[in-house]
């Protein structure tokens, strides 16, 4: 590519406050990691009361945990886990300055983001027909005397009200994700991503996989735990 | 052609650049921005002081009779909620941080100008919802928010207020981040670390806290709302829930949150204190790191709120020990303002007046916090007037005082004219009498026993409480004056010049008002901060030729 095109590029680019791509490049990255720091804190707090209660309650919360669908929630891990990649594929392509292959992904990426998001609403769902969403309507049985796990049913209620809470929040987190796919794909019809300006892709990229990674933990702490 | 590019210079500022509201609302420009802030912020304020005269009005006789206990709950929530959310904690970094951050660093602008601008409306969409939470009746929880009370019994408008600060919470952090970006990765050339402004340290460390704190708030009253309209059960006692993990979660924020209102002021003081006393900081250094040390200290100390609320004796203790640490940062900065006095060319303009307030105020605020924080005291004065006059003492004495004294440093700055000289430091009197005569008392009757959020109280605390309220009408008055004379200096007050006060830094080297883009060339900077002594040589040569 000629000097004189990438210099073109350059200026229409750059923001008026940066004095170079450089610079404004480094300044949004440092800016999404930041970012990234206080989503950490965000879900830190239901994590530290996630901590505290399965350190209180740990019969209950192996109740609780033994009513997760595990297949759908297996299912969803490996839905993110590739909706990752070809996240990742996007950015690359993004950034060689490949239009469709950048398209194809970002739409791959929102089907999978979108797909999560339907599993998900199943198992709610079949949480809401087994009385198990926290409020008046909540039902969980006692266990029966002499039965191996013993709990509080009511125990349970705060398992639940945190599970709802964290996936919750993690979807909402996913639907978000959606609608910057949706705009980055906007974008990227009308031409505005080149080999010199990709950062809203790479962004946007790092904030999907921040909220993969908070799946990949909530997914062994609320499904995983079974009575030894 | 050089001066015509002066002339030019002179005629355009950022202010008469544009004109129209569209071209206020929509700016990304951070001076405007930080305008757009002081309007609103100032408008919270005055809301968040008249509900302050009430309560004062209230406790002016012993008998509960201007309004009912219901409502003088209400009245100390949402003085409280107005107060920490929508004045404390954005005041001086969205409004002198705003505009100072990128001039002192000789930036054109913030690094995400938009989101800056978006700050300022997710702020205003969170004062909203706390104004619906007024207007739709009010809370009654304290600015608190304690659990069970604000779960289960309270029936007021809870939810409104915690979705108010939640969204308030996210300009927070967008102002957190793009500061620290911004002080990053725009410094100009030769600006290293050590030579930045102390200010910009201390923007520094209170962004850290917003950054790493307030998303913590932001989890914990979405809980509290999620419990109140959705019914989980995460904080509910019936069900196991631990009202404790609510106090840790919002303490954890909560009292950093204390160091986001006094650090940004702590580094006005020291623009303020060297410029008055023409010297150099004295331990730059120190006092740099005391800011970043207050902030790292800050996260460490949040059950202090918490000793007769049935932590540990144990945890109490590391948390009386951790409490005490944080004296030792504070009292660095202090003993290096008055070190950097010392021998010093010192003259009495507004802006010091204020400072030496701060400096005074802000000690006793600290002395008492270490009252509270030994274990024994505190189950003595704890929820008493004690507590009351301790956290005045630090946020009015000290915050406010310093955010006065900001704003009269760099309003020649901001506006381009000088305000008039003896009205404001006849506020800045009123302000350091009325604020004593409010709170001194109050440490008294707290020793004294009269416990806080009481609405009616024994008769021989009369005296001292009709002192308070009395004091707390002369502060209004050092209040509402700077207001009147501030837009008064608007119109008739006399041109500033670039640097009124012969002060350092890079914004003092730009024209008053500064033009859109801060500086005309970016500078590059090669001398270290606070070069009075550089500074007043030159300025003798041309007055001895």
């Amino acid at each position: 590519m000629p000097a004189s095109h990438t210099a073109e590029h350059a200026s229409h680019d750059l923001r008026h406050h940066f004095a170079d791509m450089e610079q404004q490049k480094e300044t949004a990255t440092l800016g999404m990691w930041l970012f990234l720091v206080t989503e950490v804190m965000f879900f830190g707090g239901m994590f530290c009361a996630y901590l505290l209660y399965r350190l209180d309650y740990y019969t209950a919360w192996v109740a609780g945990s033994e009513r997760m669908n595990i297949y759908l929630g297996t299912t969803n891990t490996a839905v993110l886990i590739c909706s990752s990649l070809t996240m990742v594929l996007a950015v690359h392509f993004a950034k060689l300055g490949n239009r469709k292959a950048t398209a194809i992904f970002l739409i791959l990426t929102i089907v999978l983001g979108l797909g999560f998001l339907g599993i998900k609403a199943v198992e709610y769902h079949e949480h809401w027909v087994n009385h198990e969403v926290p409020g008046p309507n909540f039902h969980f049985e006692a266990p029966k005397p002499g039965a191996s796990l013993q709990y509080s049913p009511k125990n349970v209620e705060i398992f639940f009200s945190l599970y709802f809470a964290m996936t919750g929040l993690h979807a909402i987190h996913m639907i978000i994700g959606v609608g910057l796919l949706t705009w980055l794909l906007v974008r990227n019809a009308r031409g505005d991503f080149s080999p010199y300006y990709n950062s809203p892709v790479e962004m946007t990229g790092l904030y999907w996989h921040f909220v993969d990674v908070v799946w990949i933990y909530l997914f062994p702490l609320l499904y995983l735990i079974r009575h030894k | 052609m050089a001066s015509a590019a002066i002339t030019q210079d002179e005629k355009t500022n950022y202010l008469n650049a544009d004109y129209g509201i569209k071209s206020w609302l929509l700016t990304t420009d951070h001076k405007r921005i930080a305008l757009l802030y002081l309007i609103s912020i100032t408008m919270f304020f005055f809301l968040g002081g008249f509900f302050a005269m009430l309560i004062r009005l209230e406790l002016l006789t012993p008998a509960g009779d201007l309004v009912t206990s219901d409502t003088y709950n209400k009245l100390f929530t949402m003085h409280g909620i107005v107060m920490v959310f929508l004045f404390l904690i954005p005041a001086v970094p969205t409004v002198l941080g705003n505009f100072l951050v990128p001039m002192m660093i000789g930036a054109k602008d913030l690094a995400f100008p938009k989101l800056n601008l978006a700050s300022w409306y997710v702020y205003m969409l969170g004062g909203g919802w706390v104004l619906y939470a007024i207007i739709t009746g009010g809370v009654d929880t304290g600015w608190t928010f304690y659990t069970p009370y604000s779960t289960t019994f309270s029936n007021t408008n809870v939810v409104a207020a915690a979705v108010g600060i939640f969204i308030a919470g996210f300009s927070s952090i967008f102002t957190g981040i793009n500061f620290i970006v911004t002080i990053h990765r725009m410094r100009a050339p030769g600006l290293t670390w050590r030579r930045l402004p102390l200010f910009i340290w201390s923007n520094y460390a209170t962004s850290v806290i917003m950054v790493l704190g307030t998303p913590v708030l932001a989890i914990t009253l979405l809980l509290v709302a999620a419990e109140r309209l959705f019914h989980l059960g995460i904080f509910n006692a019936q069900l196991g829930g631990d009202p404790l993990l609510f106090q840790h979660l919002f303490w954890f924020y909560s009292h950093p949150a204390v160091y986001i209102m006094i650090l940004p002021g702590m580094g006005v003081i020291s623009e303020v204190v060297t410029c008055f006393s023409r010297k150099r900081v004295f331990g730059y250094d120190f006092v740099a790191l005391a800011s970043i040390c207050i902030a790292v200290l800050g996260f460490l100390v949040w059950a202090h709120h918490m000793f007769v609320a049935g932590i540990s004796v144990y945890a109490a203790m590391v948390f009386s020990l951790l409490t005490f640490f944080v004296a030792i940062p504070s009292a660095v900065k202090v003993f290096n303002w008055i070190a950097t006095m010392y021998q010093g060319s010192i003259s009495f303009e507004t802006p010091m007046l204020y400072a030496f307030g701060f400096i005074g105020l802000f000690t006793m605020g600290g002395m008492t916090g270490l009252f509270l924080g030994s274990l024994g005291i505190d189950v003595h004065v704890h929820d008493t007037y004690f507590v009351v006059a301790h956290f005045h003492y630090v946020m009015v004495g000290g915050m406010v005082m310093a955010y006065m004294c900001g704003l009269h440093f760099w309003w020649p700055k901001i506006t381009g004219k000088m305000y008039p000289e003896g009205w404001a430091k006849l506020s800045a009197l009123l302000t350091f009498v009325g604020f004593n005569l409010t709170f001194f008392p109050q440490f008294i009757l707290g020793y004294m026993g009269m416990p806080r959020r009481y609405h009616a109280y024994p008769p021989e605390f009369q005296v001292l409480n009709v002192l308070s309220t009395a004091g707390a009408s002369v502060l209004a008055v050092g209040y509402v004056l700077p207001m009147i004379y501030f837009v008064w200096s608007l119109r008739y007050g006399q041109d500033a010049g670039p640097n009124p006060w012969r002060a350092a830094g890079l914004e003092w080297m730009t024209s008053s008002p500064p033009p859109t883009s801060n500086f005309e060339t970016t500078p590059v900077v090669t001398w270290e901060a606070y070069n009075y002594d550089e500074i007043d040589k030159q300025q003798e040569v041309p007055v001895a030729s």
